[in-house]
């Protein structure tokens, strides 16, 4: 079975890498490595699900308990959140983003032991399913609003500057880009909500103490709060919830991870 | 048989000469069944930008005076007069032709869209007419299939190729789609109406034009269905528009940034794109400045014009590859013809030993049970079968060397065969 894992953590990074290195290949000349790029992100994703399916099945108790465990699911549930509608062609410039990001997590979740399938948690598996499954999509949905926000703004400054190639590069309309973004968003902070609240219940019920990662995991979810009621009460749209997007994103990298792992 | 392409373009000929050339739907079925005469094939394949026949015959000599003699005819000119005009191509020649043709890389614009289904009107109507044989069905289907990989393996008619293009095609990087969006129309001239023409065609839902003459910018309206006011109007419509086409013939701008700031306050974030092509400009340049405005005026959408083209012409030297790829997959095709009829009696003279030994040893066999009868029956087929693969096949690789007809003529001599033969002509067919 650890065998099985280790030949199933190969395909997966190659095609990653390999999409990774074609979308930057089709950033420089449009349109022609594109079908190598989606090639390679399915059958990294195939692949890496094929590897938590073994994960799960040799684990005894949760499999991605971890940091490392829960990085791979994360990488997983980003690339899947991608493929929704990375394929269609316009989108596939959001992969630029994407894939080179999901290359180097799954590398790290590798290198670090996550994607073995020994270890396991003893925490009880359906609080931990709950409550890292939700959480950890949550954040999948967060890192693509992330990169919807980027591709917009990429996508304003060049239509701004008047930049002649503009529409040599196939990407998403402004407005697909602007609805992307909030709906993502929409989406993925009802999954932070409930992660959170399924945590808080079993704070309760088995006590225990409020930490800096439960601080971080609150304030996130006041900032996509605030995002949401700007963006669809305030009536925030474009540069400024793109902007948006990105400042709840960085508060999540550079709070969430340094408190996650010291 | 032989493939003749007989025709004129706007590499060659002006337009006044391309307009009389020109072969009309109703027209076009009667000459191609005149061209292709008793037993050849005819295709008219007649564009704004060209003429072109292509006509099958076993005389290629015969076909090309028939073709001359129908354009000329159509240009009301002598034959000697046309001549210079006309060009005149053969087999893998005419076939790389039409190929380029469908790819749109013989086109005005590199990866304009509609000259496939041109191919393929022409086509269809030959068919429908009987004049569309082997040789032109195998060789149009294939022009088909030629267009349709280029649009799909290259980017070559992914770019706006004119001002009015480039701007629809912007606003749709803005807005995606433009179905149900709302145009406002600054000045009622030509230029105007070309763009607000393109910006419709995309699904433009309503237009507002406003001009210092209201008569003049009222009769512009009602041609799209719109409404119409003077310039004094503007601002409290630009709260609703999503896209400003500017063609004034105002001294200054007749949209300064204040306004549109004032507007953008009401928008609640809504974009709005702006396509200033007045010489002088009528929207402020500042205006691009504030959030959510884009101001593209005409020399901005000249160089992403420019910048298309240029793809399109990149793109084009990758078609031109996929083109000379299918060319080629044509002429072996057209080569094994020469060793098709051959073959085919070949294996026929072989099936009639087979079956007529098989016959003669009948007494013997009788005493078979049917399975082993069967067994006998596919044994003998396998030995032929194996006995024929090998010359087959070598007679097929030297039709592709152009060496078809010799092996052809030596395989008929060596074996005595007569493609007069009603099987084998079965078979060959």
């Amino acid at each position: 079975m650890g065998e099985l894992a280790l030949i199933l953590v190969w395909p997966a990074l190659a095609g990653y890498l390999e999409a990774a290195v074609a979308y930057v290949g089709d950033g420089l000349h449009p349109g022609r490595l594109s079908r190598f790029a989606i090639w390679g992100v399915r059958v990294g994703w195939l692949a890496q699900t094929a590897l938590l399916v073994v994960q799960a099945a040799r684990a005894d108790g949760f499999p991605w308990s971890t940091w490392a465990g829960s990085l791979n699911l994360f990488v997983w549930l980003v690339v899947g959140a991608y493929l929704i509608w990375g394929c269609r062609a316009p989108y596939r410039l959001l992969g630029l983003l994407v894939m080179p990001l999901a290359a180097m997590l799954f590398l790290i979740a590798w290198a670090s032991g996550g994607a073995g399938s020994d270890g396991g948690s003893e925490v009880g598996d359906l609080f931990l399913a709950f409550h890292v499954g939700l959480i950890l999509a949550a954040f999948a949905g967060f890192t693509l609003a992330a990169g919807l926000a980027a591709l917009y703004l990429w996508q304003e400054r060049r239509l701004k500057s008047h930049a002649p190639g503009v529409l040599r590069q196939r990407a998403p309309s402004q407005a697909a880009l602007d609805t992307l973004t909030g709906r993502t968003v929409l989406v993925a902070l009802p999954a932070l909500t409930l992660g959170l609240a399924v945590g808080f219940a079993r704070l309760g019920s088995e006590g225990g103490g409020f930490d800096a990662l439960m601080a971080v995991a609150v304030l996130t979810w006041a900032a996509y709060t605030a995002f949401l009621v700007l963006r669809f009460e305030a009536g925030w749209r474009g540069r400024r919830t793109a902007y948006l997007a990105l400042a709840a994103f960085a508060l999540v990298v550079t709070a969430l991870v340094p408190v996650a792992h010291f | 048989m032989r493939l003749v392409l007989v025709g004129t373009s706007h590499h060659r000929a002006p337009v006044e000469l391309r307009e009389q050339l020109y072969v009309g739907t109703p027209e076009n079925p009667v000459l191609v069944r005149r061209l292709a005469a008793a037993e050849g094939e005819a295709v008219a394949l007649s564009t704004c930008n060209r003429t072109e026949l292509y006509v099958v015959d076993s005389d290629p000599e015969v076909a090309q005076e028939r073709a001359f003699a129908e354009l000329a005819a159509l240009g009301g000119l002598t034959e000697s007069e046309i001549a210079p005009s006309l060009y005149t191509l053969t087999d893998d020649a005419a076939a790389l032709h039409l190929f380029r043709v469908a790819a749109s890389l013989d086109s005005m614009i590199p990866g304009e869209a509609q000259i496939l289904g041109q191919v393929r009107g022409a086509y269809e109507t030959a068919k429908a007419a009987g004049t569309a044989g082997p040789i032109l069905h195998r060789l149009f289907r294939q022009a088909l299939r030629v267009g349709r990989r280029v649009r799909a393996e290259t980017a070559i008619g992914e770019n706006p190729a004119s001002i009015s293009s480039a701007a629809a095609e912007l606003a749709e990087r803005v807005f995606g789609t433009l179905e149900g969006r709302r145009i406002l129309v600054l000045g009622a001239g030509k230029m105007s109406d070309l763009a607000a023409v393109n910006l419709i065609s995309r699904g433009v839902e309503s237009v507002f034009v406003a001009n210092r003459s209201v008569e003049r910018a009222e009769r512009l309206a009602k041609r799209f269905g719109g409404r119409a006011a003077g310039l004094d109007a503007v601002e409290s419509e630009l709260e609703d528009v999503d896209i400003v086409v500017a063609s004034t013939g105002a001294r200054g701008f007749v949209l300064s940034k204040e306004q549109v700031e004032r507007a953008m306050k009401k928008r609640r974030g809504r974009p709005i794109f702006f396509v200033d092509i007045a010489v002088p400009r009528d929207v402020d340049p500042a205006v691009n400045e504030l959030e959510g405005c884009y101001v593209y005026d005409v020399d901005d959408l000249e160089r992403v014009v420019e910048e298309s083209v240029a793809g399109r012409r990149e793109e084009a030297v990758r078609a031109e590859a996929i083109v000379a790829e299918e060319a080629e997959r044509f002429r072996a095709w057209q080569l094994s013809l020469d060793v098709v009829p051959a073959i085919a009696s070949l294996r026929a003279r072989a099936e009639s030993i087979r079956a007529s030994e098989l016959e003669r040893a009948g007494g013997r066999l009788n005493s078979l049970s049917p399975s082993e009868r069967r067994a006998v029956e596919s044994l003998t087929a396998q030995i032929v079968n194996k006995l024929l693969h090998a010359p087959t096949v070598r007679m097929k690789q030297a039709a592709a060397a152009a060496d078809g007809v010799l092996y052809a003529d030596a395989v008929r001599h060596l074996f005595d065969l007569d493609e007069r033969d009603p099987q084998a002509r079965q078979q060959g067919e």
